[in-house]
């Protein structure tokens, strides 16, 4: 027994003389909780909805002023006709279009009841089928009104939910595009932040520096191979998702995988920032998995639209490059659009990029201290 | 000195999958011998200090340690002995006096014979001022001496230290060699590797080991004159390059 | 003759410890100079600072010509270096790792390899093992190979025969004697005393400060006193009663015999009685040179 008390008190004098295991310990917990409370949200919030207004009466009037000054709704467009839908999507703004039929009004007195159609970007299921809910609950609030005003009792509008691009609500279109994002950005920048620090471990690291090898030849020379072997494995990936998911690409594939490779790059190259700053391997593989994976699975947008959480949660997400690499690949495989939709997010990414190989190089210790 | 054996190995093997890493060993340990443990690195020593501290079970062949078998009585012989080894042998975080007070709780003394050896210890190395002191503050020399002061705290009847004196100023190499002695003269038998060869001479035998095989076994002096060679460095070169 | 190697007040503090504190020594052209020290003395601080993977805080280092701190891209072409532990990689074979030193310093295995054959012979025939799996001697001879490849003007060998048994360390030394006839400087740490007389010239070190520097030959006959060796069968006791005596200024083990010094340096007659007397009739007593470690304890007694 005296041994065993013996043993628990040196084990407490070790997790209170390092300061790592406390942050472990209690910071991370701290830190959880606030971040899963606050960007962790199933409400919408000035989900963005445009109106196709076929009917223009004072039904419909009365409805969409309703429907936007609900709290939940913000309003981004105001469409004449079917035509742009697809364009309005791919801007990316719109969640859902709401189109009121023609006669709207008219429908509703004369026959009880009129339909409406609700046109929800189907590359985020989980946000099309809260509009439609939210809409619906406007609906039947607004039919109880005016049912009790103008009309018999027995109204109703039913909105028709159409999903565009994923037209069986598919979770996995939603799901997939986000893991590949996941996976890459983890393993890519957590195989070259180990390879430096691995290096500074064993020593070899300052045979190399007593050489001619310079250091962005080193860090060149270390990203590399990741760079050829990732781009195997986006293959890889990809083609699974088609085939067992059903998944297809209805973009360009030379453009996807272009933007997948810039993604890699900049996963290695921030890999490379990481090793540089860390003084062992443990410390690295730490940062690389913990540190990124937590952040990137909560507040990338990849289950959790950005649009739904605080302000400072849409700043912090800002400095994510899986925030932008999202946009892009499901902008390419689910909606089909082309670098016109999506040069501003690439432009990023490569600005990334470039900032972490110049960063790298000018942290990248030439000396042991 | 001489007659009480503590160390009894016959014809041990220890075998990893095909590859042989003892093999068939024969030597005895008496009560208070300093007894040197020599060879290249690889050649099987730490493999044979594992089984004898029952760290590990041989193979085949009889080992007893402090009259226990080294099968099924591993954690017999783990209670009588001391251990020190190179990589580890202190915490680095804990103070001197917290470091004394873990390793003999863990031994099982009582807390007023830890005090009294605490007290002894610090004394006997001129210690006191460093009683709370952090040991990664410590100079290497000092944590050395420390270190075989604990393996020793609960006065075992065999102390196991791989290569104890590794680096260390030859100052404190000697003065770490005196306190060998002392404890080897009060009967604790001291099993010690080293690859300083002149700590060699300071046993009373030592043995070689090259390859899993024991190809010399004696007292100095006489391997010496065995060899013809003025000093166990040059045995060891004689052995090994004949 | 042009200095390899020029330090001067060289100091590095690590926060509060002084690694080095005010060194200064000069290493000649194709000179094999030995620093010698137990741990902590500041061995691999130096030669890091030699090879310019660390800045001194005092003094200036000139090496190869050249200053450690502003030319040290060039300098680094220069130097051929083998830490401790010998920093291999271990999961590329023998072969492989010799391969890409040779190529990361624009030269081939071939090009150099009259340079290192005495030296690879020896692990040749086991090219394509992964150098994780060698032995700890032929480790440092990989590594020494590595270290040679591209014929640097300065090799540095921190620790070479730190670890290894005492056959590959004698093979080691007579491996580097060889070197000499390729007029390369070589500067090498060791914790081992005997190791000093292989150098040409050799520095002392101990906590960070310079005890001695000079030849072997010369450090040894900087012993200040008459050196007696005495030899018992009973080792320990002999030490014992050695200390109690009052004419001996310092008694010291060494193997096989106590080194003693006299605090008037003279052999006293009655020794042989006194040990008698306290039950040692076997001691033999000579007169001795003193070797290095002789020297490096007395320096050391001064220091404290």
């Amino acid at each position: 027994m005296k041994r065993f008390l013996g043993f628990v008190k040196k084990e407490f004098l070790h997790i209170f003389r390092d300061y790592r295991t406390l942050f472990i310990l209690f910071g991370i917990p701290a830190a959880q909780i606030l971040i899963f409370g606050y960007a962790v949200s199933t409400d919408i919030k000035n989900a963005g909805v445009a109106i196709l207004d076929l009917s223009h009466d004072e039904v419909t009037q009365k409805l969409t002023d309703k429907i936007f000054s609900s709290g939940f709704f913000k309003k981004t467009e105001t469409l004449l006709n079917y035509n742009n839908i697809d364009k309005v999507f791919k801007k990316g703004k719109t969640k859902a279009v709401i189109v009121f039929e023609d006669d709207f009004g008219k429908k509703l007195i004369s026959e009880g009841k009129a339909s409406l159609n609700i046109i929800a970007d189907g590359s985020e299921p989980n946000t099309a089928t809260l509009i439609t809910n939210y809409t619906t609950a406007i609906m039947n609030d607004f039919t109880n009104e005016f049912a009790g005003s103008v009309l018999n009792n027995s109204i109703r509008i039913s909105p028709e939910l159409k999903m565009l691009y994923n037209p069986n609500l598919k979770s996995h279109f939603m799901f997939v595009p986000g893991v590949v994002t996941l996976i890459l950005i983890l393993i890519c920048a957590l195989m070259t932040s180990v390879t430096i620090t691995r290096e500074k471990e064993f020593g070899t690291m300052e045979v190399l520096l007593v050489s001619p090898l310079r250091p962005i030849q080193i860090i060149l020379g270390k990203v590399t191979p990741y760079f050829i072997l990732s781009f195997i494995n986006v293959l890889l990936i990809l083609g699974l998702s088609w085939l067992v998911f059903g998944l297809p690409v209805k973009g360009s594939i030379t453009l996807l995988l272009a933007e997948c490779m810039l993604y890699i790059l900049m996963s290695l190259t921030l890999g490379i920032l990481i090793s540089t700053v860390s003084k062992n391997m443990q410390q690295a593989i730490f940062i690389s998995l913990i540190g990124l994976m937590l952040p990137t699975i909560l507040l990338s947008g990849f289950i959790f639209p950005i649009e739904n959480m605080p302000k400072i949660y849409d700043y912090v997400s800002s400095i994510m490059p899986p925030r932008y690499f999202i946009v892009i690949i499901k902008n390419i495989m689910i909606k089909g659009t082309g670098l016109m939709y999506i040069w501003k997010e690439t432009l990023i990414l490569i600005i990334m990029t470039l900032v972490f190989i110049g960063l790298s190089v000018r942290k990248f210790k030439i000396r042991l201290e | 000195m001489m007659g009480n054996k503590v160390i009894t190995v016959r014809n041990l093997v220890k075998k990893f999958g095909s590859f042989v890493a003892n093999d068939n060993l024969n030597f005895e340990v008496s009560a208070g011998e300093i007894f040197g443990f020599l060879g290249a690195n690889g050649a099987g020593k730490t493999t044979t200090i594992r089984i004898l501290s029952g760290l590990s079970k041989p193979t085949s062949g009889e080992v007893k340690v402090a009259g226990f078998d080294a099968y099924r009585q591993t954690e017999n012989i783990k209670k009588n002995i001391g251990y020190m080894c190179q990589k580890f042998s202190l915490y680095e975080d804990l103070t001197v006096k917290e470091n004394i007070v873990l390793f003999g709780g863990i031994y099982g003394m009582s807390k007023s014979l830890i005090r009294e050896r605490l007290v002894e210890l610090l004394a006997n190395l001129r210690f006191q001022e460093y009683e709370n002191r952090i040991i990664s503050d410590l100079p290497l020399g000092l944590r050395q001496k420390l270190a075989f002061s604990v393996a020793v705290l609960h006065e075992p009847r065999i102390v196991f230290l791989d290569e104890p004196t590794g680096g260390v100023d030859p100052i404190t190499r000697r003065q770490f060699w005196e306190m060998i002695y002392e404890k080897a003269a009060s009967g604790i038998t001291v099993f010690v590797t080293t690859h300083y060869m002149d700590e060699a001479e300071y046993c009373d035998r030592i043995s070689i080991m090259s390859e899993g095989k024991i190809v010399a076994l004696d007292s100095p002096e006489k391997l010496k004159k065995q060899y013809n060679a003025p000093t166990v460095e040059e045995v060891f070169i004689k052995i090994a390059r004949p | 003759m042009l200095k390899a190697i020029e330090s001067s007040e060289i100091t590095k503090t690590f926060g509060a410890t002084k690694a080095l504190d005010n060194i200064s020594f000069s290493v000649n052209e194709s000179e094999v100079f030995g620093f010698i020290g137990p741990d902590g003395a500041g061995k691999t601080t130096l030669f890091r600072i030699i090879t310019t993977l660390m800045l001194p805080d005092e003094g200036t280092m000139k090496v190869l010509g050249m200053d450690c701190k502003s030319e040290y891209k060039e300098l680094r072409k220069n130097i051929g270096y083998m830490p401790g532990r010998f920093s291999l990689y271990q999961d590329l074979s023998v072969e492989e790792n010799l391969n890409f030193y040779a190529t990361v310093f624009g030269t081939t295995v071939e090009e150099n390899y009259e340079l290192i054959s005495d030296i690879y012979s020896h692990i040749e025939p086991f090219k394509k093992r992964l150098a994780g799996k060698l032995s700890g001697g032929m480790k440092q001879k990989l590594a020494l190979s590595c270290a040679l490849i591209h014929k640097p003007r300065l090799l540095v060998l921190d620790e070479p025969t730190t670890g290894v048994d005492a056959v590959s360390r004698s093979e080691f030394w007579d491996m580097l004697g060889k070197l000499r006839q390729h007029n390369i400087t070589i500067i090498v740490s060791t914790p081992y005393m005997d190791e000093a007389i292989r150098c040409d010239k050799v520095a002392l070190l101990q906590n960070g400060r310079i005890l001695s520097i000079d030849t072997p030959q010369k450090i040894r006959a900087g012993f200040s006193r008459k050196l007696f060796a005495v030899k018992s069968v009973e080792k320990y006791r002999l030490i014992k009663t050695l200390r109690k005596n009052p004419e001996i200024l310092t008694a010291y083990p060494f193997g096989d015999s106590v080194h003693v010094t006299f605090i008037n340096n003279t052999l006293d007659n009655c020794l042989f009685e006194y040990l008698a007397k306290e039950g040692i009739g076997d001691a033999v007593i000579q007169e001795l040179e003193a070797g290095i470690e002789d020297r490096f304890l007395e320096l050391m007694n001064k220091e404290r």
